[in-house]
């Protein structure tokens, strides 16, 4: 292997200074603005979680207030939800990546592209000021007429947050579609781009389609507290469950926004990691456009027991269970890509390991929430929390992290220390399971959720599950260190230190500002692995 | 590339190849967003329907209540506009510097008094107790509760339609700007295009509004 050297002009060496990274286009640069608002929002999310589980370590509430408890889980749902989750993979790892993977120079509107960065500081301001200014009580679900007519707490900033931060999702995904659409390089047709692309173009149509309507729902919200007009309020003939029909045509599909990045990264990672195509290409690839479409239909699920009527549920519910197909796709190629491939125990594979597991108990606890009957059992039930947390933290955490660490040689250029991230990606794994796992059995056995006090005999489980939390976190905060010391410590990393195919790994690391050297013409499929690769990397 | 540098137009962004990519981006972008803005209306479309379907008579007893006569005026204006608007992108298209000038003027001149005119209608909402709230009043009074529900409908459907024509006119303000100084020219015309479209978008919202709050129940 040649010395790898560090190219002498990158995106992070072309300007100095504070303005050169508040005013910058460059979308690697916007990139790295996301990964730093991100990562605070996901602490700030995550302190919530801490005096969460510390509350329930014992089943009376001697902590914190039943009040203060609801404003805890309330803002953890909210912090989490529509400042890490929904923004975290499409605004960090697809800002950089979907330009540089198709060819282009930069992604199609720049401008709107830091704008939609500043959207989303403010929209996050807002909802700290909530915060600060003394919390919300709602639940992230904002469910009326508790949030328009009983709640005391600020539900008008939160909602204005959430409001304004929506616009930064639309403006992103319009960002992506037209830039796939118009800028992919000469030769890079659709069929010749990463899987990453398409689950992020799936994701940017529901961005496109869905945050419109909670952007209206939560406006309706504030006009009904501010101004008292009727459109939730039963004394006039309005209809609660409505609102609840408005949430959840974006609520539901906003988790696929979460979970689709995760599984393009999830496909890049496998590829490389085993060194072989992904099995069944075009199935994956339109398997992330029908979990787009099904995902818009399946919003009722979440009603069951909200006087649905039986018709409306039978449907929702079957089509509930028609999301476990392409998900299941997904599942299967990338198991079928492994077998006989060389595969590698290098950190982000592990990851993908993780994802693997974790979504298809996460997927397949899903199909019991989809069957009407066992759904009216454990609905509002600490089932629930667990295996919505095993899609949004087993799936797209998984997901991010696997990804960060896959690319963060090509944003960085630097390698970060191989022992000390397996060593946290194993402890995140057991951190996680240990903390969720019991609240399945929890919910199973009736615990309901939003509570901050339970009988006694539940708390075995919750201990664990508090010990999880505590493990979990640990596992959060040591990639923190090593990655921010690999930034002026860690080994250079070379263009392509992965050995991986992908327009990314042809140009140097950390990429010049323009992103290639002369603007690449795509001759080959992806993931076309040479048999000559596989030599160095057999165990 | 020397094919780039011999024909480098001053409004080419860096990142595109040429004038005809750019302009395809942008008038993919605006399609994007006003896909956006249907899903945006079409939650109160669908809030409106539900409520119109289970309280259609009150609904169309609170409907006479709007002014017909002004509601049919400004729908009259709101055509023009598109009218004046469509001129505009077809004299930029030919590169009439001054007519693109005199067609934006008349398009923000068309919207100023649809808004004007949506202003008198809500200062007699204001003054017959027919703002959604506390001080809310409707006769015959079997109606006011479900009343109610189509005032808030006709206050945010049409509140934000005319938060749009403010966006717009703003809008066109900027793309006068750019015509006087003569940035927009017969090669690089999309910016009015691009306006364009979403001036028409906000139309055609009034043209479902109008029917769907100002003509329920008038068949008979």
């Amino acid at each position: 292997m040649a010395t790898v050297v560090h190219p002498a002009r990158h995106y992070l060496n072309d300007g100095y200074g504070i303005s050169s990274w508040l005013l910058t286009r460059d979308h690697k640069r916007i990139a790295l603005l996301y990964l730093a608002a991100v990562t605070f929002f996901f602490f700030v999310g995550g302190a919530m979680a801490v005096m969460i589980r510390l509350e329930l370590a014992t089943p009376v509430g001697d902590l914190v207030t039943d009040e203060t408890y609801n404003k805890l889980f309330t803002m953890h749902g909210v912090m989490m939800v529509f400042f890490f989750l929904i923004p975290v993979i499409p605004a960090v790892l697809g800002n950089f990546l979907v330009p540089i993977m198709i060819g282009a120079k930069d992604l199609a509107f720049p401008k709107i592209n830091l704008l939609s960065w500043y959207i989303y500081i403010i929209g996050g301001l807002f909802t700290l000021y909530a915060l600060i200014a003394g919390g919300v009580d709602t639940g992230w679900t904002f469910y009326t007429p508790f949030s328009t007519m009983a709640s005391t707490t600020n539900v008008v900033p939160t909602a204005l947050g959430i409001f304004i931060t929506g616009f930064s999702s639309i403006l992103t995904g319009l960002n992506f579609i037209v830039t796939i659409h118009r800028m992919r390089a000469p030769g890079m047709t659709w069929f010749r781009m990463p899987l990453f692309l398409w689950s992020t173009y799936a994701t940017s149509l529901i961005n496109v389609l869905g945050t419109p309507v909670i952007a209206i729902t939560v406006l309706l919200v504030a006009a009904e507290r501010v101004f008292h007009f009727g459109f939730f309020d039963p004394r006039v003939g309005g209809d609660p469950v409505l609102f609840q029909h408005l949430f959840w045509f974006y609520s539901h599909p906003a988790v696929y926004i979460m979970v689709l990045p995760a599984m393009g990264v999830i496909s890049e990672l496998v590829a490389a990691g085993c060194r072989k195509p992904v099995f069944g290409y075009s199935f994956v690839a339109f398997a992330s456009l029908a979990i787009a479409v099904l995902g818009f239909l399946v919003w009722g699920h979440h009603m069951f027991v909200a006087g649905e009527s039986v018709y409306s549920a039978l449907i929702f519910s079957i089509l509930s269970f028609l999301v476990a197909i392409p998900s299941a796709v997904k599942v299967f190629n990338w198991t079928a890509t492994m077998y006989k491939g060389s595969v590698s125990w290098e950190t982000p594979m592990l990851y993908a390991y993780g994802f693997i597991g974790l979504f298809t108990i996460g997927g397949l606890t899903g199909l019991f929430l989809a069957a009407i009957a066992v759904d009216v059992h454990v609905t509002d039930t600490y089932f629930v929390i667990a295996h919505f947390h095993y899609i949004m933290v087993g799936g797209t955490i998984m997901g991010y992290l696997g990804g960060l660490h896959y690319w963060w040689p090509k944003i960085s250029g630097r390698l970060y220390n191989e022992g000390l991230a397996k060593l946290s990606a194993g402890i995140i794994f057991v951190g996680f399971n240990l903390t969720f796992f019991p609240q399945f059995v929890l919910g199973y056995l009736g615990m309901p959720r939003r509570y901050h006090a339970y009988p006694p005999e539940f708390q075995v489980l919750n201990v664990l599950s508090s010990a999880g939390a505590s493990i979990l976190g640990v596992g959060y905060l040591i990639p923190m260190v090593y990655l921010m010391w690999s930034l002026r410590y860690g080994r250079v990393a070379g263009s392509n230190p992965w050995g991986a195919v992908g327009l990314e790994w042809t140009t140097s690391s950390p990429p010049p500002t323009e992103n290639f050297a002369e603007t690449p013409v795509v001759t080959w499929d992806p993931y076309e692995y040479p048999a000559a690769d596989l030599e160095g990397h057999v165990a | 590339m020397p094919e780039a540098v011999h024909h480098h137009h001053p409004a080419l962004a860096h990142h595109f190849d040429d004038l005809a990519q750019q302009k395809e981006a942008a008038t993919l972008g605006m399609w994007v967003f006003l896909a956006t803005e249907v899903l945006f209306f079409g939650g109160l479309f669908v809030v409106y329907s539900v409520y119109r379907a289970w309280y259609a008579h009150a609904f169309a007893v609170a409907s006479h209540e709007l002014d017909i006569t002004l509601g049919t005026i400004n729908t009259a204006v709101l055509i023009t506009s598109s009218l004046t608007m469509a001129l505009a992108v077809h004299a930029a298209q030919l590169g009439q510097r001054r007519l693109v000038i005199i067609f934006l003027v008349a398009t923000m001149a068309l919207g100023a008094v649809f808004l004007g005119i949506k202003g008198v209608e809500y200062y007699h909402k204001f003054v017959e107790h027919h703002v959604p709230g506390p001080s809310f009043a409707f006769e015959p009074h079997e109606y006011a509760r479900h009343a109610q529900i189509f005032f808030s409908l006709y206050f945010i459907m049409t509140g934000l339609h005319a938060l749009h024509m403010v966006i717009g006119l703003g809008i066109m303000t900027w793309m006068l700007w750019w015509a006087w100084r003569g940035t927009i020219t017969a090669e690089y015309y999309s910016p009015i295009e691009v306006s364009g479209l979403y001036w028409h978008f906000v139309d055609i919202v009034w043209i479902f509004l109008f029917p769907l709050l100002y003509l329920i129940g008038r068949h008979a």
